[in-house]
């Protein structure tokens, strides 16, 4: 008979919460942040197939960093979520608190009972009608779920692409900023990339638009390298 | 060997985990069901020089009652196609939805669209699966077309109920009018017409089937009610404005009104 050690509980979520954190500081950096055009989500990401920010719903849209094949399978999830709701009630019954809050279960669920917890931080984020409606949740490898009022930075080392981010907007308003400036902003605070049309390939941007130009319902929006580029060559 | 996941189709997802919210039943159905649903009726769709037009009427009806004056039977599936229903209006309907966000699904998941012909081959099967209900009477039979960015044309595609695909070239209508639609399409339709023109023909065409067919609906003034009609180019599918199509509608009648003949 094979004997049994004793682990104390503390000892046993501490190291899976630094099994879990080491492997999201590895990664690179996601930024998402609510300005005047809409939601505005950047990651630092080389690879043009891999995406790291997805569309979930309309106005919902998802953001993540850590392992792929972990958040690949959590947006997978979310869009069939979504898609399910929508079909069967109606597309205004699908919120973001509403995804947050199944995902925040099932992560927290992972935490405690799988053998491993994800490697994976996530964002949900959904627009409103203004700058001050829109709500932005992040969710830990662990369950916890919190709503950052403006921005959220996730991966990397994250405080010190917060203070970096944090200097860019000191004397500056935000929520009053257009997507472009936010663009920039980013390029400049994530390391590995400049801001320099050269590195445009170097970013994955997506938005959700708070006014779609085709009057369309879906309000998430990928922009392309040369409209990246276009962006970032800008700012000179 | 690995189960792999549901994949990018919304419609497998359902099959898998939540079949009570597909459309439709296995159940048994008296003789008459048929009769005792709405039906929709007639719909045309024609390519253009762009791309191609849909156009249906408004009505629905049961038996020999107009169920429904205001219903609409062409919808935009994605940007680039949309498709037009006839027969049971609510499976029809519910089918339609279903379409609807198995394309977006697809889009999400896979993070591209799927083509033109993928699509028509997805609602075959759908329309396929349909079958036992529509042996009672509960057919629905789509038109669907769209815009192919692979080949930058517009495409037509009609199904039967056992799930047939085919694609159709120029023009084609489907529903209870459809006869008198296509010998009008036959006179209408031209090679290389503008958007303006082609829409002009789809309602033209509609009006003479709503002339011979009562289960189609003509322009309605008194209501002010037009036909739902889409153009769908390589800018997309696009709605064509009531006021364009109250002022063809007018055109078609005072035209008529003023040759004074039978036709």
């Amino acid at each position: 008979m094979s004997a049994q050690y004793y682990v104390s509980p503390e000892q046993l979520m501490k190291d899976r919460a630094d099994f879990a954190r080491k492997g999201i500081a590895r990664g690179r950096a996601v930024i998402t942040a609510s300005c005047i055009d809409g939601i505005a989500l950047i990651a630092e990401n080389p690879s043009g197939s891999l995406h790291k920010i997805g569309e979930i719903y309309d106005r919902i849209a998802f953001a993540a960093v850590g392992k792929y094949n972990e958040f690949e399978s959590l947006r997978q999830a979310g869009v069939r979520y979504a898609d399910t709701r929508g079909y069967s009630y109606s597309r205004h019954d699908v919120t973001g608190r509403g995804l947050a809050s199944v995902y925040a279960q099932s992560l927290g669920a992972v935490f405690t009972a799988e053998a491993k917890p994800f490697e994976v931080e996530l964002a949900v984020l959904e627009l409103g009608a203004t700058p001050a409606d829109d709500t932005l949740f992040s969710l830990n490898f662990d369950g916890s779920i919190a709503e950052q009022p403006g921005h959220i930075i996730m991966g990397g080392d994250t405080p010190a692409l917060r203070e970096a981010w944090n200097a860019y907007w000191t004397g500056k308003d935000l929520a009053a900023a257009g997507i472009d400036e936010v663009i920039r902003a980013a390029a400049l605070v994530l390391p590995g990339v400049g801001e320099d049309p050269g590195d445009a390939h170097l970013l994955e941007v997506a938005m959700l638009e708070r006014t779609t130009s085709t009057g369309s319902h879906r309000h998430f929006r990928r922009l392309d390298t040369p409209t990246i580029a276009r962006i970032l060559g800008a700012g000179k | 060997m690995t189960e792999l996941g549901p994949g990018p189709s919304f419609l497998e997802h359902l099959n898998r985990d939540r079949p009570d919210l597909l459309p439709g039943t296995r159940a048994v159905l008296p003789a008459d069901a048929g009769a005792q649903v709405p039906h929709g009726t007639t719909i045309v769709a024609l390519s253009y020089a762009d791309g191609i037009v849909m156009a249906g009427d408004r009505r629905a009806t049961m038996g020999n009652v107009i169920a429904s004056r205001r219903i609409e039977k062409v919808f935009e599936t994605d940007s680039y196609s949309v498709i037009g229903i006839a027969g049971a209006a609510g499976l029809a309907i519910d089918i339609a939805k279903l379409f609807t966000v198995e394309l977006e699904h697809y889009e999400k998941i896979e993070g591209t669209r799927l083509s033109l012909d993928g699509k028509a081959n997805r609602l075959a099967s759908m329309i396929r699966s349909n079958m036992p209900m529509a042996l009672q009477g509960m057919s629905v039979v789509p038109l669907f077309a769209g815009f192919d960015t692979f080949s930058g044309t517009g495409r037509i595609f009609s199904f039967d109920i056992t799930g047939g695909l085919y694609e159709e070239v120029e023009h084609h209508s489907i529903g209870s009018g459809s006869p008198y639609a296509r010998g009008a399409l036959k006179k209408l339709w031209q090679p290389g017409l503008g958007a303006t023109a082609a829409v002009h023909v789809a309602v033209e065409a509609l009006y003479d089937a709503a002339d011979d067919d009562s289960a189609t609906g003509g322009p309605d003034t008194v209501r002010g009610l037009w036909p739902v009609v889409y153009t769908v180019d390589a800018t997309g599918a696009h709605r064509v404005e009531d006021a364009i199509l109250a002022d063809m509608a007018a055109d078609i009648i005072a035209t008529r009104t003023a040759s004074g003949r039978e036709s």
